[in-house]
């Protein structure tokens, strides 16, 4: 399996890319921004096809994009906390443009132009190159370093944001960076899962973590390794089963992980009821 | 020049184009049936921005797709895969419903697997891209006769359903804690919305397309949520922009060659911006 190429290139972006969706996804889930997260990876697919409609690289058009509405959108809520609705207004619409960007980009172009849609929406990570590999390894370990240095006044803002403003934490500043991280690997991760399945590889691996984990950095850590082993699994079983496309392996195994995280917990915490011993709230 | 391109047929003159866009039975039948989708639409939705189920709602509009592709593999009726696959999903995140963070994190964890699997079947159905684009974007150009008496039959049960649960529901979306505590029976109002949302989305995502259909549902909601909070004013008013954004989008779209998803969520988004202006 490992003597080829496409296979390493998937697994060294792999893991990078879902080592930094495990990260984002717990603070997402922390501070049930999860929709902004899942509207940034639709907003991912207006501005690669924008890109694609202008003739430029898509991935610059990717990355704009993404960054662009992950700070627009904390402008728009209070403390960089914006609302449901107000989201998914603004994302209805950008969608709606992705849609005249897909239309004037298939009538001026060539044939070929329908599957580049196609592979924005549902990603390719066995199509990777090896310039696409460092690329993804590159903004994954930025995104990793500044999310780490930010991680314990962020974590501080996002538990309590009212103690944490007295504490003279800047709490709007620490929303708006943490939206723009999340824009940054929303864009990167359209690369390899697709813009419609990276919302599993950020929800999922993290849910199952909050659900599992005690302390947040412990939930972190594996939010983190649940992420990379199911980007591991599912590269394993999309290249063992030639049907199965790998984006939607991945998103299937996360899933399955969550499922399995949620069942235990329920099961132990009634169990744990009966002998008295009782989960924090 | 782009603006040429892009308005072939249209006229100064008003009425000649009006009748042109009757003339074609296929223009009827996407303006009957956008019609019964922007009332329900806007109703549906103005309860869907009250209770903040944004996500869930936009969740259900993506597991229209699945659905869809799923009947196509199977061969089975398409509006079937939708109607099936949304009451699926309406059941899956009721049974999800919870603690606030955790119930955002179960909703797009569902969402992602069912695109996961919509992804698996479009693959394994070979017929591909045409479709796929269609199923996602929508398209009113083949609207049959059949699918808008299902589309009509569909909007008619959900608004009656609405009308009789429209008191309780406000009321439980109002204030949860009270409603329950005056014998409102909060679980199987909320599971009873969640299903209606899933129905409506499945009806309307047969011509907006999975990833259209929460324009219609989210954006005149809430625009009319920002002007008024009187409940009737308010659904009335959703549910006209709904009617007239979806009218204009299907017109501009028939005499332009952009497709129509872009024309409903930009008008819609006007008035939005417009609303969010005023009212701070």
């Amino acid at each position: 399996m490992l003597t080829h190429e496409f296979m390493r290139n998937a697994l060294l972006a792999g893991t990078f890319i879902g080592a930094a969706c495990g990260f984002v996804g717990y603070f997402l889930v922390l501070r049930a921004q999860v929709f902004a997260g899942d509207a940034l990876s639709h907003v991912a697919f207006t501005g690669a096809l924008a890109a694609a409609a202008l003739g430029v690289d898509v991935r610059i058009g990717l990355f704009a994009a993404t960054i662009a509405v992950g700070i627009g959108m904390g402008g728009l809520g209070d403390r960089a906390h914006p609302d449901d609705v107000t989201i998914g207004t603004v994302f209805a619409w950008i969608l709606g443009l992705g849609v005249l960007f897909l239309a004037l980009f298939t009538t001026s172009g060539s044939a070929t132009n329908g599957t580049a849609a196609v592979r924005v929406l549902f990603g390719s990570l066995f199509g990777l190159s090896r310039g696409d590999v460092a690329l993804a390894v590159a903004v994954s370990a930025v995104a990793l370093a500044a999310l780490l240095g930010m991680s314990r006044p962020l974590l501080f803002a996002s538990l309590d944001p009212r103690v944490a403003a007295a504490r003279a934490v800047p709490v709007g500043l620490l929303g708006l960076g943490f939206l723009g991280i999340v824009g940054l690997v929303a864009a990167e991760a359209t690369q390899a899962v697709g813009a419609l399945l990276l919302l599993g590889l950020v929800a999922a691996p993290a849910a199952a973590a909050h659900e599992l984990g005690r302390t947040p950095f412990a939930g972190l850590a594996l939010s983190v390794a649940l992420a990379v082993g199911s980007v591991w699994l599912g590269l394993v079983l999309a290249y063992e089963i030639s049907q199965l496309p790998p984006s939607t392996a991945i998103v299937g195994v996360a899933a399955a992980l969550y499922a399995v995280a949620a069942a235990y917990v329920r099961l132990s915490g009634q169990f744990g009821e009966m002998s008295g011993s009782s989960r924090k709230p | 020049m782009l603006i040429d391109a892009a308005f072939q047929g249209l006229s100064w003159n008003l009425a000649h184009d009006v009748r042109e866009l009757f003339a074609f039975h296929f223009m009827v039948n996407a303006l009957l049936a956008g019609t019964a989708v922007a009332v329900m639409g806007g109703a549906v939705g103005w309860f869907m921005v009250l209770r903040r189920q944004a996500f869930a709602g936009h969740t259900l509009a993506m597991i229209a797709f699945p659905g869809a592709a799923g009947a196509t593999l199977a061969g089975l009726p398409i509006a079937f895969g939708y109607f099936g696959a949304c009451a699926a999903g309406a059941l899956a995140l009721a049974g999800v419903s919870g603690r606030h963070s955790r119930e955002s994190a179960a909703t797009g964890t569902v969402q992602a697997f069912a695109l996961g699997l919509g992804f698996l079947f479009v693959g394994l159905y070979h017929g591909l891209l045409n479709g796929l684009q269609a199923l996602l974007f929508g398209t009113f150009l083949g609207i049959d006769d059949g699918q808008v008496r299902t589309i009509v039959a569909v909007v008619v049960v959900a608004l009656a359903a609405l009308a009789v649960g429209a008191r309780p529901l406000l009321f439980a979306s109002v204030d949860a804690d009270v409603a329950r505590a005056a014998g409102v029976p909060v679980r199987l109002l909320s599971f009873s919305f969640l299903l209606l949302l899933g129905l409506a989305v499945a009806a309307t995502s047969q011509i907006t397309g999975a990833l259209l259909v929460f324009a219609l549902l989210v954006t005149p909601a809430a625009t009319a949520h920002r002007l008024t909070s009187r409940p009737l004013v308010g659904l009335g008013l959703s549910v006209a922009i709904a009617l007239v954004v979806t009218w204009l989008g299907l017109a501009l779209a028939f005499f332009s060659v952009y497709p129509v998803g872009f024309y409903v969520t930009s008008l819609a988004f006007a008035p939005y911006v417009v609303a969010r202006s005023l009212r701070r």
